[in-house]
């Protein structure tokens, strides 16, 4: 039998490189005094704003609330998401090239189990932080809860906050649907061969 | 009877649509000055304050002041000339000297056009030039001018911003010393200073030409064709010097000095110019370090027309011409006779020719006078009296205002025909109009800038602001839209289209870049420090604390500096610092800043400090205390943030 590379699946995993390069997921917060919003981005490996003082300055806002600020440093998530996503990128790479229908499966569903983990990684952190809250905060407005929409739009006291995927989500999306249709062609093709 | 009833029908028709069209016209007017709220204004304009000292800045067409901005006098509500930083901004050979009178307002240009970096302006008084930054709507520079006295010719830029230019209003001993002022014609001279500016945009003085002690008035650099040259009114070429409402009005003619400094360069080059020794300071702020420092230069170079042919020539302009305007080709010289009904025109290319030709009239200590007729171009019959500036819109027209007649009059370049007239209320003085002194009027509107208001609005007392009105000037015929008080006497002002400068705007200082010697860059930071009687207090402000806000161990006689880093980063969260009973300003910290207050405790007591400017909803709360004690007290220095001492 003739080993082929599956092309479609050396690039799904090689899309995962661009995890590194776009953030995944942004949040945006709205409000009269914030015109054009502050926005939040996170990355695989990092969290950032539309400037270099955008998580002083929501964790400025955060605080009356008792909010905990955001320390990117503090978040092992971060430390250890981009090992992960590198190893997933290599091992991709050599199932391309086994072209191998069961282990692109595995692939596959690694990946799904590992975006599904992610999520909801990314929920418990929201949770945390819009739940857990200081009881000296200055402002305490009983049965309030500052927890940002996973997937969405929520007000959070003045501020609007919309959650959604940035390019990076995309790029992981458009990975898990390509290493599928890869799965699938390359049950075709070794009907064919 | 039946002719008078006619008469009487046909007037109150006129009447009545006299009004019709009365409410039209205010429907229209409000409509184009109408800036709907949250949208932006068209244009920037700056007017000089006048005897405020300061510049203000107001949005075109809506009339709305959006800041002014404190240049030579000082000012509590931003703690200019209070705060430790920008204390010597306000330095001179006389010593600290915090108020003067500001009248022009000039805007840097590149290729003759206004460039939104900078915005020079005169102090009159105690002779001074001042730059502010645009990006960030701050005095940065102000420099002293040596060897002058009345700095009011000043401080109009050529066409890239080379130079500024300073001439003076009343000549003085040059140099100064103790002598009768009956000595005048023998002592006074006149300077006409060239600033330069390097290459970061700092100034210095390149040289002085020595001149006639008359009083040269104001000032406009050539454009284009005329580029390296500048033109200086005179008056009193009488050279009075008492009554000279009366001894300085005789004679028939005065002068524009038309002075080429291209070729002033080429003698400094040489070598021609004379070191005269004086003392003069240069003051510098620096957006980094946030602090100001002053300079003391002790010599000026300068030039003496007799030792430099070609370097200045006299033009006889009639009547004690008052501003002098150069049109957007650079070719006509606009003399504006105060004290007559016309404008003399003069022609750039004719003058050029008069001096190839060597047609001059006589000579003035080694300044050669040009024949009045060699040089004219043309002569304006307004029917008006008293014409004092002009400025130019996009199409060829002139505008120039009137003080004693109260009108604005609108004439064709080139032609010298009257195409309209519109009044002001009342007594204008300059004009402006975007860009209108640029070789790229941007035109659309003229703003006149008035002397006397009277009952132009509610009446506030025996002072009132001076009046401006805003005409729409798009069409054939001046329309007047609007009429808004202002700051201090608004002499001249300057316009430009908002988009050139809004974006180049800053928001904050980052506190990465700032270099103050005393700053700190987070609270962790945050201390107090004593050096004999000298206490230093390291504060940090963000919303909504101090750190520390707790200081005790301070003792009466003690000179306390509270260096202030106000630790946020972003748009319009200033934090203010106030002492009771410190006699002083207010600290108003940008973000990112670091500003001082200095403070000498007089009694022992407790007393609050906290932020004057609302800054967030726990603003009320952003406050601390500092224990004052006696001056033999061994109380030592402590401080804390969130617990007791
Ligand atoms: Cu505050």
């Amino acid at each position: 039998m003739r080993r082929r590379i599956n092309y479609l699946m050396l690039i799904a995993s090689l899309l995962l490189v661009l995890l590194f390069v776009f953030p995944l997921w942004r949040i945006t917060l709205t409000a009269p005094q914030y015109p054009d919003g502050i926005s939040m981005f996170i990355w695989i490996n990092k969290i950032t704003g539309d400037n270099e003082y955008t998580l002083q300055n929501i964790n400025i806002l955060n605080h009356y609330v008792g909010m905990q600020y955001i320390v990117p440093e503090s978040i092992p998530e971060l430390t250890y998401f981009p090992y992960i996503i590198l190893f997933m990128t290599a091992a991709g790479v050599a199932v391309a090239f086994t072209n191998n229908k069961k282990l692109i499966g595995t692939w596959l569903v690694t990946m799904l189990i590992l975006g599904i983990l992610g999520i909801y990684d990314f929920y418990l952190w929201e949770y945390d932080y819009g739940h857990n809250l200081s009881d000296k905060a200055p402002i305490k407005v009983p049965g309030m809860a500052y927890q940002p929409p996973l997937l969405g739009t929520k007000m959070l006291l003045n501020f609007k906050a919309d959650s959604y995927p940035h390019w990076g989500g995309a790029v992981l999306g458009l990975s898990i649907i390509l290493s599928y249709v890869a799965l699938i062609k390359s049950r075709f093709s070794h009907e064919k061969s | 009877m039946l002719t008078l009833t006619g008469l009487f029908v046909f007037s109150a028709c006129k009447n009545g649509m006299k009004q019709n069209s009365g409410i039209l016209n205010n429907q229209s007017a409000a409509q184009k000055v109408y800036v709907a709220p949250g949208e932006h204004d068209e244009y920037y304009a700056f007017f000089s304050g006048g005897f405020s000292g300061q510049v203000s800045v107001y949005g075109l067409p809506s009339g709305r002041l959006l800041k002014i901005i404190p240049v030579f006098s000082v000012d509590a509500e931003k703690g200019y000339g209070f705060n430790e930083e920008t204390k010597p901004m306000l330095n001179t050979s006389f010593g600290f000297v915090p108020w003067d009178d500001a009248h022009h307002p000039e805007l840097s240009q590149t290729n003759g056009i206004p460039d939104g970096r900078w915005l020079f302006i005169n102090g009159n008084n105690t002779p001074r030039i001042a730059k502010l930054d645009l990006s960030t709507f701050e005095t940065t520079e102000i420099i002293e001018i040596p060897n002058s006295g009345g700095n009011h010719s000043s401080p109009f830029t050529t066409e890239n911003s080379e130079y500024v230019v300073a001439g003076t209003r009343f000549s003085v001993p040059f140099p100064q010393k103790d002598v009768a002022i009956g000595s005048y014609k023998d002592n006074f001279k006149g300077a006409l200073s060239f600033i330069k500016l390097d290459e970061d945009g700092h100034m210095d003085i390149a040289f002085q030409v020595l001149v006639p002690g008359y009083d040269y008035d104001l000032a406009h650099s050539g454009k284009g064709k005329s580029h390296g040259w500048t033109f200086f009114t005179t008056y009193n070429s009488e050279q009075s010097h008492t009554l000279k409402e009366i001894n300085a009005s005789q004679n028939d003619k005065d002068f524009i000095a038309a002075v080429n400094w291209k070729k002033a360069e080429e003698y400094l080059a040489q070598g021609k110019a004379q070191d005269y020794p004086t003392e003069y300071l240069i003051n510098r702020y620096d957006e980094h370090s946030h602090t100001s420092t002053s300079i003391t230069r002790n010599s000026v170079k300068v030039l003496i027309p007799e030792e430099c042919p070609g370097l200045i020539y006299y033009l006889p302009t009639p009547k004690s011409p008052h501003g002098v305007d150069v049109d957007p080709t650079g070719e006509y010289i606009v003399g504006n006779g105060k004290l007559s009904a016309d404008l003399t025109v003069h022609s750039f290319d004719k003058m050029m020719t008069a001096i190839a030709n060597e047609a001059f009239e006589e000579t003035i200590d080694g300044i050669p006078v040009l024949k009045f007729e060699e040089v004219l171009a043309g002569t304006v019959s307004s029917g008006g009296l008293g014409p004092l500036h002009t400025e130019f819109d996009a199409d060829g027209n002139a505008y120039t205002t009137f003080f004693i007649s109260s009108e604005v009059v609108k004439w064709k370049v080139g032609s010298w025909e009257v195409l309209d007239r519109a009044p002001c209320y009342y007594s204008v003085g300059h004009l402006m109009i975007p860009g209108g002194d640029s070789k790229k009027p941007w035109g659309k509107y003229l703003v006149a800038l008035n002397k006397i208001t009277k009952d132009r609005y509610l009446p506030t007392g025996p002072e009132m602001n001076h009046s401006a009105q805003l005409y729409d000037i798009s069409g054939d015929k001046m329309e007047m839209l609007l009429d808004f008080p202002t700051v201090g006497e608004p002499h001249y002002g300057q316009g430009i289209a908002a988009d050139v400068i809004k974006n180049r705007s800053k928001k904050i200082y980052p506190l990465n870049d700032n270099t103050h010697p005393h700053n700190i860059k987070s609270e962790a930071e945050a201390r107090v420090e004593r050096d004999g009687d000298v206490v230093r207090i390291y504060m940090t402000s963000i919303r909504s604390h101090f750190a520390p806000d707790n200081i005790e161990g301070i003792k009466v006689g003690d000179k306390v500096y509270v260096h202030l880093t106000n630790l946020e980063q972003d748009w319009d969260t200033p934090h203010g610092l106030s002492i009771m009973g410190a006699r002083n300003a207010e600290l108003l910290v940008m973000p990112g800043q670091t500003e001082t207050l200095y403070w000498e405790p007089q009694k022992p007591g407790v007393y609050p400090f906290y932020c004057t400017d609302f800054c967030s909803a726990l603003h009320q709360e952003m406050q601390g205390y500092i224990r004052v004690s006696e001056a033999t007290s061994d109380i030592k220095l402590s401080w804390s943030l969130g617990e007791s001492i």
